[in-house]
């Protein structure tokens, strides 16, 4: 079968739309990790520093799978792998 | 193609990679793109502070002056993060990590000067992952022998074996796909703004400009570091030790 070029343009559109909502289970889990930094804080405000940079790191780490959604969909849009 | 080679902003959304020049290698086309341009520039402005640095350092008085402060406050800064991850490894990693971590930090905030931050092309964040890959087993083999690796390998049982070599392998993956992502979103969600928002885009994209190149780019870099430093660690720790 063939599908002309806007077709299958509009396709990875959608595809790049669905794969962005990956954000969502990093966001989640970004909020868990604040919260429970922000909860540290409060009962050991001494530890601050440490608290501050293994939540960061610990962000940053959950963010990976966030990012590689975001990935696919640059290139399903910039790239246009599917295009003949 | 050659308008605009240095500039991320422009009248269209244009932030991916372009060729400046090519030339022919052994029958290859071989191109030198923005990111070479942009690499060789932050490079230059390394090697410039490092000369100024340098010149500070041996004529360094008993009551510093302003720039005599900065360089010693940014030593100190990096011996304190890397010999608070590493414990007694730091010595002999404190180059290492110290050289990335300005290259990376100067890389990611190279957009507030109008270039492509380099880290945004995953041939660069590749190599990078690919010199820590090399470190880690380098160590590996170094510290906990043969027996020490394959005994490694095949933990908890023999036959997960294949699944610890994949997530070996993943390690550099992971880490230069994480640096490269976050960059590229912030540089193609600002040819965005620009581009799209070109009439209104005044003054205001300043603050995008603050979290997307100074914040980010900033964790990125102690992250990448961070991790790094984890892994070797982790890879010289031995069981007796």
């Amino acid at each position: 079968m063939e599908f002309n070029t806007n077709f299958i343009l509009g396709c990875s559109a959608i595809g790049a739309g669905l794969a962005v909502i990956a954000g969502i289970g990093p966001g989640v889990g970004q909020g868990i990790a604040a919260g429970h930094a922000a909860a540290a804080v409060g009962r050991n405000p001494g530890a601050k520093s440490d608290v501050t940079s293994t939540m960061l790191l610990g962000q940053a780490v959950a963010e990976t799978t966030g990012l590689y959604g975001l990935l696919v969909a640059i290139l399903l849009l910039f790239v246009k792998p599917l295009v003949p | 193609m050659g308008q605009g080679i240095l500039l991320s902003g422009e009248t269209e959304v244009d932030f991916m990679i372009h060729g400046v020049f090519s030339y022919e290698l052994f029958g290859q086309t071989v191109w030198i793109t923005r990111t070479h341009v942009c690499v060789l520039i932050v490079m230059l402005i390394i090697m410039a502070f490092c000369l100024f640095a340098n010149r500070a350092i041996k004529r360094a008085s008993e009551v510093p002056g302003a720039f005599q402060n900065v360089v010693e406050l940014v030593v100190e800064m990096l011996d304190n993060m890397i010999g608070g991850v590493m414990g007694r490894y730091a010595v002999n990693f404190r180059n290492y990590i110290g050289t990335i971590f300005i290259f990376i930090l100067i890389s990611n905030i190279s957009g507030l000067l109008g270039l492509r931050p380099p880290t945004a092309d995953y041939g660069v964040t590749f190599a990078l992952g690919i010199i820590t890959f090399v470190l880690i087993h380098f160590n590996k083999f170094k510290h906990q022998k043969v027996s020490g690796v394959i005994k490694g390998l095949c933990s908890p049982w023999p036959i997960w074996a294949p699944i610890n070599i994949i997530s070996d392998l993943a390690v550099p993956v992971s880490l230069s796909l994480r640096l490269f992502a976050n960059i590229l979103s912030g540089t193609a969600i600002m040819a965005l703004i620009y581009a799209l928002l070109s009439k209104v885009a005044l003054m205001w994209p300043a603050a995008l400009h603050v979290y997307f190149d100074l914040f980010s780019g900033a964790i990125q870099t102690y992250v990448f570091c961070m991790l790094t430093m984890t892994y070797i660690t982790d890879a010289c720790t031995t069981e007796e030790s």
